[in-house]
């Protein structure tokens, strides 16, 4: 009764969590793209978009996801020690589930000798709890021992591992409670053997005791011989046609040899019944809080590898796109492969910025959609985290829950810069793909954020660099930003113009000093006469190729480019304090 | 011959295969062997705008894995190979960045201690291959074919940096042009930026840059540019392309192939491997110039 109770309260609250989560998946916002579509034209766009595909040829790559999601062969590919732990947990709980939770659901009706207590069931019950804790402390070993760089983990995790612990352990404990328990073997004596005889229940007991982990407080050891041998002819007539021997559950009988020293006063203090509340208390609290939960990966993550098997950016409608990447977020499990290849991993340690990496962007992503407010330190971090990504698209290639991180990267980085209206990763080559992709923006909203950051960057320039301004000069050019100062550094200027001369920039504009604010040389000049300011706000910097031409060229060796380097550098400085 | 660990860097393997593909068969056909460090990540050439840290311990990384596995690297990329050697110029001087670079590499149970060699995939072919070794494995020499020899920036200057061959009248591209019997033309614009460090930047300035190369190498008389660099190659072949569709224009100003591409092709080497069909801008032509010997 209490039981029926607490797993209809457990199966309401799961159910109503799936419906709200599903519901988020089609209203829920994410990208550039998103505000375009209403929750009921993306789930019009889902429906037609799922029924496109089971009257297609699509239907094919669906089911070889589907094997593919069975026996995670993308993990395996990836890395064999996480697909291992992997699948030992699924697998083994997956097994247990069937078999055990929902016995006289699913195996009575299979199989019509089912008994828990008879083997093979007793038996296997306890192999898929110990495969469970294998794939457990593989789990464990990976997040907390060996600790691998840039795998992090957080109280989700953390959560996911301590459930599945109690709801395994807390079995294997009342199982072997349950094997010990005095009050166990008197109610099945009485209610299967009947035994009127005082002798032939004690006879039975010290069977039990030697051979099945029974605890007792009426019989000990040592037995003897003959006690024991009627105890067993007892048995064979009484118990064994529906009780296999306790040893075939060894994971219990382990347990109840364990707890034999305590187990009489244990039973009597009413262990059994805590157990068992624990164990089913873990089970159903696990049931219910799983789409609140990491454990939600497990619809979502199918959900995600199945419709990205299918949908291209060519082809499905940007509705969908929106709501898969909402699924998305749901679907990444933490585990940090992404970030474990991340090509811009050495940027997230030298800038201390966790948003650098994929998988601590998901985390961040997840609560922006949620609408959970950030403070403008982390709003900044995540700006920056974003666009300070080199597009090599390992983090895509290697998730193994099939995330399309590079696309949700495109639609979010977008809305990002949008909205923030600069960020000076822009000014740099991580643009190269939004370039690319300039197809995908109008034309103002694609050159919007370019001129904010370049406006920001400028600093005081319009202002220092004013006509009828008076310059006030330096007595001493300032060196103490620069990354090495050696007798090649600006001081050695003798003003020739060659760097400027050889500029193709420069040679790209009718009027360049316009269109460029300070030339090459002049940039020179501002330093040899201290004014640095006026030099870092200069536009060039930031159209400069690299091409080092003018360095290349320079009579004197001034590292010219290098020094333009070491000017953006000092400017995006500026502008982050 | 030796075996170096080949540096891909973030480009190549997701916007430019063609480059990968053609660069392993050639190598494997002159007998240069190849290893891959799954764990090598940016080179940090595009942290160079905005954070010396980033670059330094992202460049500095890269080394001391390649160090560690105590095998000298092979670039395939100019602006990798710029940042990379930059990279080691600096870590040759001491400082503190240098000193919290090394710090955080340490963190990754890394240290870098200046023994690897950092050397260009066109070098390595034109030093430690050789002409001569070359040479021997064309089959079917182009004729009558001009090619454009794009050198890029990054491999270039700054020359006291890459050492990669004379700044000012480099050899190294046109030889190794002219050993599949292609001829190289001389334009004007050969030593001149492509435009692909400021597009997405200042996409006008870098369009502008691009088309006046092209029609100078064109008015050259070239069939093809050829390059070796997968920021160039996206500037000359994708961009290029965009260019071209934004302008509702058919006919390219002048289609660009890898040198890979281009010497794979010589050696005999299959067109459909080589990526010939992966370029945005049909190169198919250029299969007429062979000529069986």
């Amino acid at each position: 009764m209490v039981f029926d109770i607490l797993l209809y309260i457990s199966l309401g609250i799961f159910s109503l969590g799936l419906v709200v989560k599903v519901f988020f998946w089609f209203s829920r916002k994410i990208g550039y793209k998103s505000e375009a579509f209403t929750t009921s034209e993306r789930l019009v766009a889902a429906v037609k978009g799922i029924a496109g595909i089971f009257f297609s040829l699509k239907i094919f790559t669906l089911l070889k996801v589907f094997i593919d999601i069975l026996f995670q062969i993308h993990m395996l590919k990836e890395n064999p020690l996480r697909w291992l732990m992997h699948i030992l947990i699924i697998w083994g709980f997956i097994l247990l589930l069937l078999m055990h939770a929902l016995d006289d659901i699913i195996t009575m009706k299979i199989f019509d000798d089912y008994y828990s207590t008879l083997n093979p069931y007793l038996c296997l019950r306890n192999v898929f709890g110990v495969i469970v804790i294998a794939g457990l402390s593989l789990a464990v070993w990976r997040r907390l021992i060996i600790r691998v760089p840039r795998m992090k983990s957080n109280a989700m995790d953390y959560y996911a591992i301590i459930i599945l612990v109690v709801i395994i352990f807390s079995g294997i404990l009342l199982e072997g409670m349950q094997i010990a328990s005095p009050t166990v073997f008197s109610d099945m004596q009485e209610e299967y053997a009947d035994l009127d005889e005082e002798s032939d229940i004690q006879a039975l007991e010290s069977f039990w005791v030697k051979e099945y982990g029974l605890a007792s407080a009426i019989v000990k050891e040592p037995f003897g011989q003959q006690e024991i041998e009627w105890g067993q002819e007892l048995n064979e007539e009484y118990c064994a046609s529906c009780h296999a021997s306790n040893k075939w559950a060894f994971a219990g009988y382990a347990t109840a040899r364990m707890l034999r020293p305590v187990a009489v006063g244990l039973d009597n203090a009413g262990a059994l019944t805590l157990l068992w509340y624990l164990h089913v208390l873990a089970c159903l609290f696990g049931l219910a809080y799983l789409p609140f939960s990491k454990m939600f990966h497990v619809i979502a993550t199918p959900v995600s590898l199945l419709a990205n098997s299918v949908m291209s950016r060519e082809t499905s409608s940007p509705a969908n796109t929106i709501t898969r990447q909402i699924i998305e977020l749901d679907a990444c499990t933490h585990c940090c492969t992404c970030s474990l290849h991340c090509s811009a991993m050495m940027a997230s340690k030298a800038r201390g910025n966790p948003y650098i990496l994929p998988s601590e962007k998901m985390v961040i992503l997840r609560d922006m959609v949620k609408g959970k407010k950030l403070t403008p330190a982390q709003h900044g971090a995540i700006v920056e985290g974003i666009y300070l990504c080199t597009n090599c698209d390992r983090c895509t290639v290697v998730c193994p829950s099939g995330i399309n991180l590079k696309e949700l990267w495109m639609s979010v980085r977008e809305d990002l810069v949008q909205k923030q209206g600069s960020e000076p990763m822009m000014l740099s080559p991580f643009s190269l793909v939004r370039g690319l992709n300039r197809n995908l923006l109008s034309d103002e909203a694609y050159a919007k954020p370019l001129q904010e950051t370049q406006k920001a960057l400028a600093g005081e320039f319009d202002e220092i660099t004013r006509a009828d301004r008076t310059v006030v000069l330096q007595e001493e050019a300032d060196k103490k930003w620069l990354l090495h100062s050696d007798d090649t550094d600006f001081s050695c200027c003798f003003g020739c113009q060659i760097c400027t001369t050889v500029c193709p920039v420069v040679k790209n504009y009718e009027n360049p000093a316009e269109s460029l604010g300070l030339l090459p040389h002049q940039i020179m000049y501002c330093l040899g006469t201290g004014l640095t300011d006026a030099a870092s706000g200069a536009r060039m910097l930031w159209v400069c190729l690299t091409c080092y031409q003018c360095q290349e060229h320079c009579p004197q060796q001034v590292k010219v480019t290098d020094l333009l380097y070491e000017l953006k550098n000092k400017a995006v400085q500026k502008l982050e304090n | 011959m030796n075996q170096y660990a080949l540096f891909l860097g973030c480009n190549i393997p997701v916007r430019v295969k063609q480059y990968d593909v053609s660069a392993r068969m050639v190598l494997k056909e002159l007998g240069v062997s190849l290893k891959d460090i799954r764990q090598f990540n940016c080179c940090g050439y595009p942290m160079r705008n905005t954070d010396p840290k980033s670059f330094l311990l992202s460049a500095v990384r890269n080394l001391a894995l390649a160090e560690k596995a105590e095998l000298d690297m092979l670039v395939l990329c100019q602006c990798c190979f710029g940042s990379l050697k930059k990279a080691q110029v600096l870590m040759a001087e001491e400082g503190d960045l240098q000193e919290q670079v090394r710090h955080l590499l340490a963190e990754e149970g890394l240290e870098y201690d200046g023994n690897v060699k950092i050397k260009h995939f066109l070098s390595v072919l034109y030093h430690d291959v050789g002409l001569d070794a070359i040479k021997q494995k064309i089959a079917m020499p182009y004729k009558k074919l001009n090619i454009a020899t794009h050198y890029g920036c990054h491999v270039l200057r700054p020359s006291r940096v890459t050492e990669f061959d004379d700044p000012v009248s480099p050899t190294l591209i046109d030889a190794l042009v002219k050993v599949t019997g292609a001829k190289s033309v001389d334009w004007a614009l050969k030593l001149e930026c492509c435009g692909a460090p400021v597009m997405g930047i200042d996409d006008d300035l870098s369009w502008n840059l691009t088309e006046k190369k092209l029609n100078d190498a064109k008015a050259a008389g070239a069939h093809y540019v050829c390059t070796a660099c997968p920021y160039c190659h996206i500037q000359f072949d994708t961009v290029q392309q965009q260019m071209l569709l934004d302008n509702k224009k058919q006919d390219a100003l002048l289609p660009a192939i890898l040198y890979p591409q281009l010497l794979g092709l010589a050696m005999g080497l299959d067109g459909a491997l080589l990526g010939i069909s992966d370029n945005e801008i049909d190169i198919s032509d250029v299969i007429s110039f062979l000529n069986e010997e």
